[in-house]
């Protein structure tokens, strides 16, 4: 489904990804952790489409095609979804209203016609009972004065509307308590299926047992130093970043 | 001939042809000479650096219409608010047409200036209230020499208007270049209640130049809405002079929407003439091309225990300007104020700009005054967001623009006009947005 190749990028002549490779296939859950400032956020916006940093080499492929070129909402149509670490607060627009346009727009952009009112409120209304979101919530202004168990709720509350094919969760966990992890963390498993794929990125190794992921890889400076199972995670908990970093000068 | 000679010269004709009481004449004679010693303020009055009248002086008006000015109803409907029932007065090149009219004397006088200021009935009124409230400034006193008509509305004590009242002044272009004058005057007695929606339209691309001037009272308790919706087209002007006077524990809102025209110039003057008044100034202005839209507003604090809230959007594109000039004066005597006032702006250009100056006059010790200004673009990251979900660039700028201009929106009290400015947004936006509000 995504293949990085040789992924080079920076922001303002400064480097920061360094030669990243690596694949997902459908059905596969991929946790990336990694220490502060090792690259975990750049490369999550670079996948979405965020215009501030440069791809100065390698590819990004999504589904076998180049997704380089792609502006950051033919990118989301095309099923790629970026879960915030920081949702943005948009005072004035609604979550519904906010929602219901990009589901519009994402069906506009495929040639569809817009989503029947009475299927929309249906979907919002399952999909907030999976995320035990409380209706009034969903009237209020997108993230303004959200705590932020309450932003990444609704972060995956649009995800879980949007459905889309590939999933990358950027420090969702961060800021959530226990109960809110947990409900998270159902809501995310509930999505996963055979033909989507989800990347976790995380600081630490928490919120992996809750979304159990296939394949840990490790983000030291710009680069994948260590691939490996689940059971990476937890050793990196044990043992810190450090050994990874002690690993690779030896 | 320079249009203040022109006007000066029109003036005795002008009172000849009225039939007005003597205490009426006397009050026009009075401000004629106001504005022949004062004329049209230039940019070096201070209340007027960044907007210049030269251009809108300039042409030969006439200042009756002489044409057939008869219009259906069909052709102008959609500039009223048809999904509720209101009264209108409805002027067209300043005089009134009755068959596009729906006016009432049950309880509430909704009626014309002319009536009234004719009319044995209305004299008590009158003689209280007109010009009362209206500062003795030039523009002011031009129009008092002049207005013939406008709207009247008097509201007894304890008594509501059933339904909004809709004032629309119609131009017809008939005439090449127009200069119309209209007058209204408001008077909520103690507790009792109004909206108003006025709204200036010329009907093809002639000049008009209209000198307007509203005096609003507002007795204690009393309530008061009035929305302005000023989206008109480019060759149309507005100088819009609103004074309103509030008593004892009155609330007073004005909302002005301007989306269009060639220059609008907004003077609002709010007196807090009693205790536990609250003042509440909005506006949103969304324009583009060449337009300019000033809003020039006063919040005199008289006494104690009052609030002040101001609240300017605008979004500029192409090369408009804009200029908000906000003051709050504050007495010695007006302890415990609460005075907001802030003022946002987008610039959509960079050939487009804005003016903003708050100015505070604080004589009270014991007063909370805040202000705000910002100038800046639209916020990446919240368009980057957007995008992420899929909202193209257009969309999602519309996206922001509108909730940019939406908490303005929340105070508005009809949600049949709410809904209708939400529209004429994203109409000015170039972008169906699609929301249900």
């Amino acid at each position: 489904m995504l293949e990085i190749k040789n992924l080079n990028a920076g922001i303002e002549d400064k480097d920061i990804l360094k030669g990243i490779d690596l694949k997902v296939n459908a059905g596969e859950v991929h946790a990336i952790m990694g220490p502060n400032g090792s690259g975990k956020s750049t490369l999550s916006s670079v996948v979405a489409g965020k215009e501030e940093y440069e791809v100065t080499g390698g590819d990004i492929l999504f589904e076998n095609e180049s997704i380089l070129e792609l502006d950051a909402e033919e990118r989301a149509h095309k099923g790629v979804f970026l879960s915030f670490q920081y949702p943005v607060e948009i005072p004035g627009v609604s979550v519904t209203n906010f929602i219901k346009t990009a589901i519009n727009e994402t069906r506009k952009a495929k040639g569809l016609e817009d989503m029947p009112a009475s299927d929309m409120l249906k979907m919002i209304r399952e999909k907030s009972e999976l995320l035990e979101i409380d209706r009034k919530f969903l009237s209020r202004s997108l993230n303004e004065g959200f705590s932020g168990g309450e932003k990444k709720r609704n972060e995956i509350f649009q995800m879980a509307m949007l459905e889309p094919k590939l999933a990358i969760l950027d420090e969702t966990d961060s800021g959530l308590d226990i109960d809110a992890l947990r409900i998270v963390s159902n809501g995310v498993n509930k999505l996963r299926s055979k033909d989507n794929a989800v990347i976790v990125i995380t600081h630490y190794q928490r919120l992996l047992e809750y979304i159990v992921p296939d394949f840990v890889h490790v983000l030291v400076d710009g680069k994948i130093v260590k691939s490996g199972g689940k059971e990476l995670a937890l050793e990196l908990e044990e043992k810190g970043y450090d050994w990874v970093k002690a690993e690779l000068t030896a | 001939m320079s249009l203040k000679d022109k006007l000066l010269s029109s003036y005795l004709t002008f009172q000849e042809n009225t039939d007005l009481d003597n205490s009426i004449h006397d009050i026009k004679d009075e401000a004629i000479k106001i504005f022949e010693e004062h004329g049209f303020p230039t940019r070096k009055d201070e209340n007027w650096k960044y907007t210049s009248l030269n251009s809108l002086t300039k042409p030969d008006y006439s200042l009756v219409s002489h044409a057939d000015d008869a219009i259906e109803f069909k052709d102008v409907k959609k500039y009223f608010l048809n999904d509720i029932d209101t009264y209108k007065i409805v002027f067209i090149d300043g005089v009134y047409s009755s068959y596009l009219s729906e006016t009432t004397h049950d309880g509430v006088d909704v009626c014309l200036l002319s009536s009234a200021l004719t009319k044995p009935k209305f004299k008590q009124v009158i003689d209280v209230y007109f010009n009362k409230i209206a500062k003795k400034e030039s523009l002011t006193a031009l129009n008092t020499a002049f207005a013939k008509e406008g709207a009247y509305i008097y509201v007894p004590k304890s008594r509501a208007v059933n339904k909004p009242i809709q004032i629309v002044h119609f131009s017809t272009g008939n005439e090449a270049n127009l200069m119309l004058q209209p007058r209204n005057l408001i008077v909520a007695e103690e507790n009792a209640e109004v909206q108003v929606i006025e709204r200036h339209q010329s009907l093809n691309s002639n000049a008009v130049f209209t000198n307007s001037v509203t005096e609003i009272y507002a007795g204690k308790h009393a309530r008061v809405d009035y929305y302005k919706i000023q989206n008109d087209k480019e060759n149309a002007s507005l100088i819009d002079n609103t004074h309103i006077d509030q008593q004892e524990s009155s609330e007073v809102s004005v909302h002005t929407f301007s989306f269009g025209g060639k220059l609008t110039r907004n003077n609002l003057n709010f007196y807090q003439n009693g205790e536990h008044n609250n003042s509440i100034l909005k506006g949103v202005t969304i324009i583009e091309d060449k337009q300019h839209v000033d809003h020039n507003t006063l919040v005199h604090h008289k006494q104690p225990n009052c609030e002040s809230h101001q609240d300017y959007k605008g979004i500029f594109d192409d090369k408009s300007t804009g200029v908000f000039n906000g003051k709050v004066v504050v007495d010695a005597i007006a302890q415990k104020i609460n005075a907001y006032q802030s003022n946002n702006n987008i610039l959509i250009s960079d050939k487009a700009s804005i003016n903003s100056k708050p100015q505070l006059e604080i004589f009270a010790d014991d007063v909370r005054c805040s202000h705000g200004c910002t100038i800046g673009q639209l916020d990446e990251d919240a368009l980057f967001y957007m995008r992420s979900r899929g909202i193209g660039i257009k969309e999602g700028r519309a996206l922001l623009m509108y909730a940019f201009a939406n908490n303005v929106l929340e105070s508005v009290k009809i949600p049949q006009l709410k809904a209708r400015i939400t529209n004429l947004i994203a109409d000015k936006l170039g972008v169906n947005i699609g929301f249900d509000l």
